[in-house]
């Protein structure tokens, strides 16, 4: 299936990266290259095949319901971004990370 | 000393012939002369490496040694190491520092080991070539104007230019057999489950696993027994009694040290696309092994050239999820300037991810996308079922599969960056293993002649089946005992900005 201008778009829009008009038709070739290398998959008949998501088929662990990390807040939030717009100062107040108003 | 074994290292050590300060001091004049044009090493730190040597001094002093007491490793950039800069080769996190240690960096910790830095990758382990790097390429120490391989690129141009007394890799698609062999090392990628991914910064889960890049069979069996083990925050971490990889290297047969050992060799291995000077010597190192005793079986992996498209489906799909969480908000790369939250969001991602790792997030969120999933997700899995059962049927008639870890030496700097799915083809007789689960390793089997006369490494690929890595150390070890392609170096002299 061909792609457009217009499904790179649309796939940057979900996955939230801003792509020029410039930068979407480079994209475009890219894309339809690595497709047509994966189009190969459909001559395979895969009829009654059970999907494999791991190699060893294990399911999921569970494990005791308890406690097993410690508090590394204030470490993480050194890591914390610059705010932006002219601000050079960390994306942080009071233990909370700062991000622009979402509701009015 | 440079190119002493671990084992001997080791040795030095506990005779206190030397000590771990000595011994650092040596790999750090090494870094300082030849780093700056290499670039293997993202990041140095010398007070944190000389404390933990020193530290590793006093721990010998006190009679408390352990095989890698003391010895300078060098961490793939991939592995978080607390209060060292963590960036996993990208400007999303060029300014990460990494608030815990993954497993493998406690565990070399643990045993008094001392890290080195960190090594040059592809940005998020997207590559075969480490172009993708935001802090840029590294010269192959065989031919500076090629590429190491990649994405474990740093780490291995640093084992082949003993910049280090070994490294640590990762390989999802073959990002430590490819380089392995690109550099003239000796490479393990374990069975998936085997060496936990706690820390580790994720790219494909399904697929990713750490592993050994050292100089020989022996050294990655010594870093095994560190880096392997059960890990409860790794939740496919499997449970299996603690192993000694070393227990199999010396292992006694009839009257040849491989006498019967069935060594498969799948016809899809040796097609078009193999250059003939790689294939040649691996036919030599495959005659090498029948004279060691073993057995030479024909098989078939028919599925082996499904592998790279069901791989590009699946490993974006997991990538454009795992990455999901490079959102500028709470760390990593946030824009300068923005308008509001959905335009932060655009803006730090578009700047903090390179071409190459834009490119898989752009297809896996296609794939993945509504109307799409079955056609491509599902489909991949499928067949990503039929490319295990292959390895299933192939194991009946042969204990190790071998071929060429990489169709060809490594290639100029430049050459395949425009071109993706060429790119991607360097990675086909690798990623069937990764999606198999299976173990695979890369090991020097000699040199192939390049167009403009220079001799390049050529790594031979053993695979093994599920937990045989102790097996695959032996039928690597035992080559390695009549051989010594992989104690050869590369000649530093002619490198630029050579103090």
């Amino acid at each position: 299936m061909a792609l457009s201008i217009e499904d790179i778009k649309k796939v940057a829009h979900l996955a939230r990266i801003e792509v020029s008009d410039s930068d979407a038709a480079t994209t475009l070739s890219k894309l339809t290259g690595i497709l047509g290398l994966i189009e190969q998959m459909q001559a395979v008949d895969t009829t009654g095949i059970v999907p494999m998501s791991h190699s060893q088929d294990l399911s999921q662990r569970l494990r005791e319901d308890v406690v097993t990390k410690t508090n590394l807040r204030d470490e993480f939030q050194k890591n914390a971004p610059a705010l932006g717009n002219g601000s050079t100062e960390q994306a942080v107040s009071g233990g909370l990370y700062l991000v622009p108003k979402v509701i009015e | 000393m440079i190119n002493n074994s671990l084992k001997q290292l080791g040795d030095m050590l506990q005779a206190k012939k030397i000590s771990s300060v000595e011994l650092t001091q040596a790999f750090m004049a090494r870094i300082s002369q030849y780093n700056p044009s290499i670039n293997a090493y993202i990041s140095l730190n010398e007070d944190k490496t000389f404390t933990q040597a020193k530290a590793a001094d006093a721990q010998i002093a006190a009679g408390n040694i352990t095989p890698l007491t003391g010895i300078p490793f060098a961490q793939k950039d991939i592995f978080c190491a607390k209060g060292w800069p963590t960036t996993c080769g990208s400007k999303m996190l060029e300014n990460f520092i990494a608030p815990y240690d993954a497993h493998i960096i406690s565990q070399f910790d643990a045993v008094g080991a001392v890290n080195l830095g960190k090594t040059n990758m592809d940005e998020f382990a997207m590559g075969s070539s480490n172009e993708t790097s935001y802090f840029g390429g590294v010269k192959n120490p065989w031919s500076f104007d090629r590429v190491p391989g990649g994405s474990s690129g740093g780490s291995a141009a640093a084992v082949a230019a003993r910049l280090c007394a070994a490294a640590t890799g990762t390989d999802t698609g073959g990002s430590i057999r490819q380089p392995a062999s690109l550099c003239g090392l000796t490479g393990l990628k374990p069975t998936y489950g085997v060496v936990s991914r706690f820390g580790m910064i994720a790219f494909a889960s399904s697929l990713d696993q750490a592993g050994p890049m050292a100089k020989s069979a022996e050294d990655c069996a010594l870093m095994m027994n560190v880096m392997a083990g059960f890990d409860e925050r790794d939740s496919t971490s499997l449970n299996r009694a603690k192993e000694d990889y070393t227990k199999d290297l010396n292992k006694p047969y009839l009257n040849k040290p491989l006498t019967g050992l069935k060594v498969g060799l799948p016809k899809e291995f040796f097609a078009e696309g193999l250059d003939a000077s790689v294939g040649k010597v691996i036919e030599t190192a495959i005659a090498e092994y029948k004279k060691l005793g073993a057995e030479i079986v024909e098989i078939s992996l028919p599925n082996t050239g499904l592998s790279i498209p069901v791989y590009y489906v699946l490993a974006p799909a997991e990538a454009s999820s795992n990455l999901s969480r490079y959102d500028g908000v709470r760390y990593g790369h946030r824009a300068a300037e923005y308008t509001d939250l959905m335009d932060m969001y655009n803006k730090s991602r578009a700047e903090g991810f390179g071409a190459e790792v834009k490119r898989r997030i752009l297809i896996g969120t296609y794939v993945l996308s509504a109307g799409y999933y079955d056609a491509y997700y599902l489909k991949a899995q499928q067949i990503r079922r039929l490319i295990a059962q292959d390895f299933t049927e192939a194991f009946k008639k042969c204990d190790v599969i071998m071929g060429p870890a990489a169709p060809s030496t490594a290639f100029k700097a430049g050459e395949k960056v425009d071109d993706p799915v060429a790119m991607y083809l360097q990675d086909i007789y690798t990623i069937s293993t990764n999606l198999a689960g299976l173990p695979g390793m890369s090991l020097p089997a000699g040199f192939a002649q390049s167009d403009d006369g220079k001799a390049l490494p050529v790594g031979l690929q053993i695979i093994g089946n599920y937990f045989d890595e102790a097996r695959m150390l032996n039928v690597a070890h035992q080559y390695q005992q009549v051989t010594d392609w992989h104690v050869q170096t590369p000649d530093l002299s002619l490198l630029e900005g050579k103090a």
